[in-house]
Order: C-alpha cells, then structure tokens, then sequence
C-alpha cells in the first residue's frame, strides 16, 4: 500500500525541460517511477529525452492518463502552475520550488478551494515510496522498503532520518516532505491521517522545525486520533528569536514557534521526542519494543 | 527583508495611511533645520535603526525648540542605541526622523501579517497601544482583537468597524479607522510585505488618526518584482559578514560562540546547530550551503565562515543528495589549501559518493578529523573547541 506515491502513479513534470526538472525527471524513470511526459507552456508536440511535451496539464493528462504532477518551475511561475495543475483536477501535485512570494500561495491555495487536488510542498524534497515511485529531489538509493512512514519541513534532515533507520534495519513506507515555507498545500495532520489508514505503516517519525504553530496542531491530532507510535524531532532548539533560519517559515517571531513549546505540545500528546538529532533512528527502534 | 521607520511611513503614506509630517536628518543642522519647518511647539527626535525599544533606550525625545532638536541630534547621531532587541551590542545611530509634536488622545495597535493556519491575512488590533504587543498578549489576551480576511474580498468595511467599536473608538473616528485599514491591507498587499505593525496607532485631540510609528518588512522571496523597494535595503543594519555570503547565496546568520558550522539544507542545519549545543558547545553561525553547491560555494562559505575571529573549530556536516560527497570534498580541499584555515576541522559526510569523498579527503595530505555519525561529529569537535 504506503500512501500518495506507489506503482500505479503515472507522473508528469511541469518543467521537464529544464535542467533541474530534467534531472529529476530522469532520476524518478530510474528509480522505477512510471513518468508519462512533462509540461513546458510553448514546446507542445515537441519531445525531450524520449518524453513528450505539453503545453498544459489539461493536455498531457488526457493524452497519458497522468494522475501526478511534480512542479520544477521556477519561483516567479509556480503558483501559476500549481493553480494549473488544480484546474486540471490532477489528484497529486507535488512543489519542489523554493522561493515563491507569500502572496502567490495565498492566491494558489485560494483557488485549490473546492478543487480536487492534494497539493504536497511547496520549498520541500517531495515525495517517496520505497521501492515504487518518487516525486522529487529524495535520492532513491538512501531509501528502503519498510514499514516506517516519514513526515517533515526539511529535506537533508530527512536523509538523515532514513539513514538512521537502515542502520537500525528498518525501512519506510512513504516519505513526505510537507515543505518549509508558511504556507503549504499538505499539512502534519493531513500527513498524518494518510499513514493512520495505511495499513503498512506502523510508526512515524515526525520532523518539524521552529516557526508557526504546525507541529502544536499535529500533537493536538495525535492525541485525539493518531495511533500509531511517533517519534519527533523539532530543529531550530538553540535558533535566536526573530531570525530567519534560510526556511521562509522557520522564524520564531514574538516568543511564538519555539521548539521548546512544540516539543511539549508533541511530549504532551505521547510523541517520543528526541532532543538530538542523531537519536531518531534509536528512539523509533525503542518505541517499537525491539 | 527590514526597513526604516522613516522608509515605512513613506511607503504607507504612498497607499494613503495618514502619518505625521516629518523629514529625515543625518546631521544636527539639518535636525534643526527641519524642526523650524515643521513648525509648532515641539518635535520629535526620533534615532533609526532596525529595532524596536528605541524610547526606553533614550532613542527618541522631545524636543521644545528647534535649537533642542539641534542640539538632541548631536547627542543621538553616532550613539550606539541598546534595546532589547539589537542584542548587547547595540546598534549605531546615523540617521534621524524629525517629526511634528501631536497632541495625543489615544495609543492603538494595528497590525497586519499572514496567519498561517489559516492561511489567510489577518488583522491583529488593540486598544492597549504603545506597549510591547507580546506582553499584552501574554497578560490580557482580551484586549486582543483579530480580524481574519478573505483573500477574494480584501478587507470589508464591516469588519474594519467591529474593530474600530472593539477598540472603543469614537464614532467620529470609525470611517477614517475603515479607510485608514484598507490602505493598509492595498499596502499590504501590493508591496509584498510580511509583516506591517502599528503601534502606536494613535487619535490625536483633534480627531485624526496617524501611524506615530511604523515597522514593515518584505517578503524576501517577492523582492524580484519590487526593484523601488529593494532600493531601500541599509546593509549597515546587517552583519557585515552575512551581507557578503548573500552575495553567494549563501544561508549565514551569524550567532555568539565558537564552532563554525557547515552544512547543506536547512534542517541539517539547524539540527546541526542543536547538536553542537547538546554537546556542550557553542555554535558559531547557521550556514546553509543549499543543496546545489559547488566547489566555488564551498570555498566561499570556507571564506566567510573563518573571518569570525571566534571560531576555534569547524564542523562540516553534509549528508549528500543532489550535493555529491567528492564534490563536497574537492571544494573543502580546495578551500583548505588555498585559504589556510589555521583551526581544526571535524568532517561528516554521508548518501551520495561518500567512499569517494572520504577517500579524497584522506589523500589530500591534509589534517581533517572525520565522524561517522552526527554525535560523533559533535562530540569531537566540541572537544577540539575546547582545547
């Protein structure tokens, strides 16, 4: 099973023709995902790298049955493509793109309102199922297939996690990268209740980072409704208040976002939180009783 | 991206938010000078600098004459301003706001930023103005009024009266507060700005509503379509170190102690930083090198990152993705040799080509310490810190 991502996804890349959507493009084909074409507004009718091309979403999902999208384009352009992407209805959009103006995704998520479309990112690594299918910058190899899901702002961090779970001999079931800017079309919670009805998912590990109060909502849902255990990590304990930490969201402004409160909130809600880093892998092995 | 008090209110005023006159001074002449234009019986001196608490650190005073203003500025220009939010450093004083003296009724607070959960603008108000919003919150969250808005709408009058009768204004004054927020939200909205704050928003005797001061900043990301805004950056406010590694888009943010940190991505980093802490250090800087970087980044972060005279140790953390490990190690070999980096260095590399990294790091001849693990890495590079 896993979620979002798995052998039946038919991607498209909107940006296939540039450098970093080609790249990506090519590394999904070799990880085994099935990528039906990609998108570039002007080179419909043409083909690149063997894949063709499309002047829209509406076209390439009629001619390739696509039912993903993976957005490379760049940040002036992306909220157009996702609002694009919305229109033609495509049940899974993923935003890799860093550095979209704040009001553009106000505008982008206004118009996803009663769309059918699950946006993932934007400014994230995107999404994996081990050994199925990808969307995104998550090196393949680092993967294995497993029965730990992942859900998180940050994409090195990320690695670290999967790499900490091989070395304790377990794998993953889907990786999320929910993104690090203010505003995100996948939430926590939305993350979460993915992996609740995933039978192949056992655990989680959660990894948020200072700024807004995403993580506090999570830990409220957890306590509520999620049963499953979770191990967490908030970055950003030791960040000075009011700076930027290079994600646009991760900002502690006014004594509000601190790691300190989220890593209460998720504590309070049963998560076991780790306070460094390098304990992830090992508190999701305690937390399974192995 | 911040701005000056000054640079704020011009902008606001350009959407039509009413502020009080005034001209900006870098000299006591000049301070003088504007004092006797504007008029009236007093003025207000006004240091600008990128920080607020500027009246309890004795950044802004009154002045009854122009010959005072004259003789206020002599004192402010140049003075290094501490509050509680430059940092115990402080910030140094060069320019000054000369503004008019208004006969204040009421102190307000406006405020405008994005709320995130909900994903929405929202309007933050208060009667208790001219006070650190913080501790109102924390102290008498009623006196906090919010006001969510539809980004399709915009503000709509209503919402903007329940505030002004939430606040208690008079009725005389709700219709000005309704075209007063408008501006503020087509202000808001049309410069691209993160955060707009009011505070205070004051009602003078005679009526009228003015921003007394005003704080803006800008959504960096959105900067691109806003060249006029752009141009009002002031990189004397910013570290001077981490206005150079923007140049290289580099992600620096300088902190107080002593173990330098690379790393690529944000979290790592931050992570990173987090570690060094547990460990018992101090971390010298967050430094992101993106996960594009190549041998010319890494030499110049390698750059930035040794003129912080108190960086005792470095520790490279890079976990490899698009970012492969021999081109890591190539750019930390290059850098190493041609800068001399004269302090000990712990390297963690991990993913993508990390045997070839490693072994080009082993054969450079050169003295690296590696760490299997980020525990590892932090363990022994807070040992070397503390040497």
């Amino acid at each position: 099973m896993a979620v979002l991502l798995d052998k039946n996804t038919r991607l498209i890349v909107q940006g296939l023709t540039g450098r970093e959507g080609t790249f990506h493009a090519k590394a999904a084909a070799a990880y085994g995902t099935t990528v039906v074409g990609g998108v570039t507004p002007g080179k419909g009718g043409t083909t690149h790298e063997g894949w063709p091309i499309f002047n829209s979403v509406h076209d390439a999902m009629r001619e390739t049955g696509a039912n993903a999208t993976v957005i490379f384009v760049p940040p002036p352009f992306a909220a157009d493509a996702i609002m694009e992407a919305a229109d033609a209805e495509i049940p899974l959009a993923v935003c890799i793109t860093e550095g979209i103006p704040t009001i553009d995704m106000l505008k982008a998520l206004t118009f996803m309102d009663g769309r059918k479309m699950r946006l993932v990112g934007p400014n994230c690594p995107g999404v994996i199922t081990a050994g199925q299918a990808k969307a995104g910058i998550i090196p393949g190899h680092i993967c294995r297939e497993g029965r730990i899901g992942i859900v998180t702002k940050s994409g090195t961090l990320t690695y670290e996690a999967i790499h900490q779970l091989s070395k304790q001999g377990m794998g993953q079931t889907t990786c999320i990268g929910i993104g690090g800017d203010p505003l995100i079309g996948t939430s926590f919670i939305d993350a979460l209740s993915l992996f609740a009805a995933d039978p192949d998912t056992e655990a989680v590990i959660m990894i948020g980072e200072i700024g807004g109060t995403a993580e506090q909502e999570a830990a409220a849902y957890i306590k509520r409704a999620f049963n499953k255990p979770v191990v967490g990590f908030i970055a950003g304990q030791t960040a000075p208040p009011g700076r930027r930490m290079g994600h646009a969201g991760a900002i502690i402004a006014g004594g509000q976002g601190t790691a300190a409160e989220k890593m209460e909130a998720l504590t309070q809600a049963g998560v076991h939180v780790v306070k460094s880093p390098a304990d992830m892998g090992k508190k999701m092995r305690e937390a399974l009783g192995r | 991206m911040k701005i000056h008090e000054y640079q704020a209110k011009s902008v606001l005023a350009r959407f039509g938010v009413p502020v009080p006159r005034g001209e900006v001074a870098i000299s006591p002449a000049e301070a003088g000078d504007i004092a006797r234009r504007l008029g009236g019986d007093l003025a207000v001196v006004k240091a600008q600098i990128h920080a607020g608490g500027r009246g309890k650190g004795g950044g802004v005073k009154i002045a009854r004459s122009p010959g005072e203003a004259e003789q206020l500025a002599k004192q402010m220009l140049g003075m290094t301003l501490i509050t509680h939010q430059t940092g115990p450093d402080g910030k140094k004083v060069g320019r000054l706001l000369i503004e008019e003296g208004l006969q204040i009724e009421r102190e307000l607070y406006l405020s405008l930023v994005i709320d995130r959960a909900s994903a929405c603008p929202v309007v933050i108000a208060s009667a208790a103005g001219g006070m650190d919003i913080e501790e109102v919150a924390a102290s008498e969250p009623e006196k906090i009024l919010r006001e969510h808005i539809d980004r399709r709408t915009g503000i709509v009058p209503f919402q903007a009266r329940k505030l002004a009768f939430g606040m208690g204004l008079p009725a005389g004054a709700t219709s000005k507060f309704v075209k007063l927020l408008e501006s503020l939200y087509r202000a808001f909205i049309e410069t691209d700005a993160s955060m707009i704050e009011i505070n205070p928003l004051i009602l003078t005797k005679g009526g009228e509503l003015l921003a007394l001061d005003a704080k803006v900043s800008f959504d960096d990301n959105a900067l691109y379509r806003h060249p006029d805004l752009k141009e009002l950056r002031d990189v004397s406010e910013e570290d001077p170190l981490e206005v150079e590694a923007s140049k290289f888009s580099l992600n620096y943010i300088r902190l107080d102690g002593n173990i330098g940190c690379m790393v690529n991505g944000a979290g790592l980093a931050m992570a990173t930083m987090d570690i060094i802490k547990l460990a018992g250090g101090e971390p010298a800087n967050f430094l992101d090198v993106g996960g594009g970087a190549n041998a010319e980044q890494i030499k110049n972060a390698f750059r930035i990152l040794m003129a912080d005279k108190n960086v005792k140790a470095v520790l490279i953390n890079i976990f490899g993705g698009i970012l492969r490990c021999d081109v890591l190690a190539a750019g930390v070999i290059a850098a190493v040799t041609e800068l001399g980096v004269p302090v000990p260095i712990v390297v963690r590399m991990e993913g993508t080509n990390v045997e070839e990294g490693k072994r080009m790091l082993r054969e450079s001849g050169l003295s690296f310490t590696t760490a299997d693990s980020m525990g590892e890495a932090a363990e022994k590079v807070v040992a070397l810190a503390k040497r």
